[in-house]
């Protein structure tokens, strides 16, 4: 059976089709970075009107590099939430209109749900149960995952999501959007103990997060040593060593919350893997510590390909794959933006 | 011109920013408007979730960061529609997000970053504008505008 993925909760345009659960036939995706980036972010109308202007192409472009037509789509799959309410109504309300053209069943898809099985669009797959770490710019959850389609949330953030705060602080020390892959790069050349921001571990054993306070640290550290207002009376190499010192002991300070927090989810519910998503989580540093630690630990760590880390309709339709019994032919679906707690 | 009223409070401790949230919830009324103003890190976040603990937002819900999504809603004692226009680009994205709706609602309305409001910038509104003094301090200006300033004056020292 073909199915059809439809994405488009933030700043991604992205369609794929499946056959079954096993053989990816396209994986397109349109990403909006270059537009956003001269505002610092996703800038909410523009995303909307550009899904409007892409949605048509990148479904199209999926179908053809299949190598099949739409009339054997058996199922739609669509992100049904969270996120941008104007962004996700795009990929909803197009599928809701092939389906009632073309009589193919659709079905809301959870945006987490399509991270949480990520990992399965690999060669390496990880067995039930299993503890999914979802890191993005939107979201920063753990979850208890028993199969599929049935997981639960053990925590989330209480302020900002990591992927966030690489935004916030990027912007803080005057690198572009998005921060994650800048931060990540320089991070490179930089000393991860140069700077100690502090690690908020919250209550003992929470598995709960929060980043709000280290962009604050980062910011108040930006201010105190004069990093940006100093800049002509330094060596340009200084400067940017100093920068590099900041964005290394900054990420390594959300690595260390990440990966402890994870691991520990995973030993107090005593589940042998942790498999690893989202967006951050193509960030190296991360996939590295989080392999190590808990290798040392004796857990098995798994992780997507790179290019399922981030937003993208393979995974939205391996997911409607396993929900495929949930799909239907009535039109009173509507969008959420918010993670729902159960 | 519209009244107003102005004060400046040292909070110095994390717990002053919390009690001022918590008297600032705990007094709001359906309709009520509160902008945050103050860089990346000067504690609005911090701050709108003290309002939430005087508004009665249950503890199960946690006031998270509405940069990503733009507008959080919380059930309370009023509801609570937090907002930030950080990511908008003009007044325009406001009123085709809907937004202008909520603000005169039944609940209490935080704003950050309200600076994108332009014209739309409610007559009626308490300011604050947190500055930062050091790691733990903070210094807040609050500014009282139209009908909302002499219900909030009472209970802000040095007003």
């Amino acid at each position: 059976m073909y199915i059809l993925g439809i994405e488009s909760s933030c700043d991604e345009t992205a369609a794929a089709v499946m056959e079954n659960d096993s053989r990816l036939l396209s994986n397109i995706v349109n990403t909006q970075i270059d537009i956003h980036r001269k505002y610092g972010g996703v800038v909410p109308e523009l995303a909307s009107r550009k899904h409007l202007e892409d949605i048509y192409p990148v479904v199209d472009a999926a179908i053809q590099e299949a190598g099949i037509t739409l009339d054997q789509i058996d199922t739609i799959a669509v992100t049904q939430g969270p996120g941008l309410i104007g962004s996700l109504l795009v990929g909803l309300s197009f599928a809701k209109a092939i389906s009632l053209v073309k009589k193919i069943p659709y079905v809301g898809v959870d945006h987490m749900a399509g991270h949480l099985i990520s990992v399965f669009l690999g060669h390496k797959k990880p067995e039930f149960p299993y503890i999914a770490l979802v890191a993005s710019g939107g979201h920063s959850s753990i979850f208890h995952v028993s199969s599929p389609s049935a997981y639960s949330l053990l925590g989330r953030t209480r302020d900002d999501a990591a992927g966030e705060a690489f935004d916030k602080v990027a912007k803080i020390i005057g690198l572009g959007y998005p921060g994650g892959p800048a931060i990540g790069a320089l991070s490179k050349k930089g000393n991860p103990e140069a700077v100690k921001f502090p690690r908020s571990w919250l209550e003992p054993g929470s598995p709960d997060f929060s980043f709000s306070g280290i962009k604050t640290s980062v910011a108040n550290y930006v201010k105190q040593n004069k990093v940006l207002s100093d800049q002509e009376a330094r060596q340009p190499v200084d400067q940017e060593s100093l920068i590099a010192d900041i964005c290394a002991s900054f990420q390594e300070a959300v690595v260390d919350v990440l990966v402890e927090k994870t691991l520990t989810c995973a030993l107090q519910k005593n589940i042998k893997t942790v498999v690893l998503s989202g967006g951050v989580s193509a960030n190296i540093r991360l996939r590295q510590v989080m392999e190590e630690r808990g290798h040392q630990k004796g857990l098995e760590v798994f992780m997507p390909p790179l290019e399922f880390c981030t937003d993208n309709a393979a995974m939205i339709a391996l997911a409607g794959y396993y929900q495929r019994d949930k799909a239907s032919l009535t039109y009173d679906m509507d969008v959420y933006s918010r993670i729902s707690a159960q | 011109m519209p009244h107003s009223t102005k004060t400046q409070l040292q909070l110095t401790t994390l717990e002053d920013t919390l009690n001022l949230g918590i008297h600032l919830g705990g007094t709001a009324l359906p309709g009520d408007i509160f902008t945050l103003a103050g860089d990346l890190g000067a504690g609005k976040t911090t701050l709108t979730q003290a309002i939430g603990q005087g508004l009665e937002v249950p503890k199960e819900c946690y006031i998270t960061s509405p940069t990503f999504s733009l507008l959080h809603e919380y059930p309370g004692r009023i509801p609570l529609y937090h907002m930030d226009l950080y990511r908008l680009g003009s007044e325009d994205e406001f009123i085709e997000l809907g937004f202008e709706e909520y603000m005169y609602g039944d609940g209490l309305t935080v704003i950050e970053w309200p600076d994108r409001l332009g014209s739309l910038m409610p007559l009626s509104r308490l300011h604050l504008e947190l500055t930062t003094v050091n790691e733990t301090s903070r210094s807040v200006l609050i500014t009282g505008f139209g009908d909302i300033a002499e219900r909030f004056s009472s209970f802000l020292p040095g007003s």
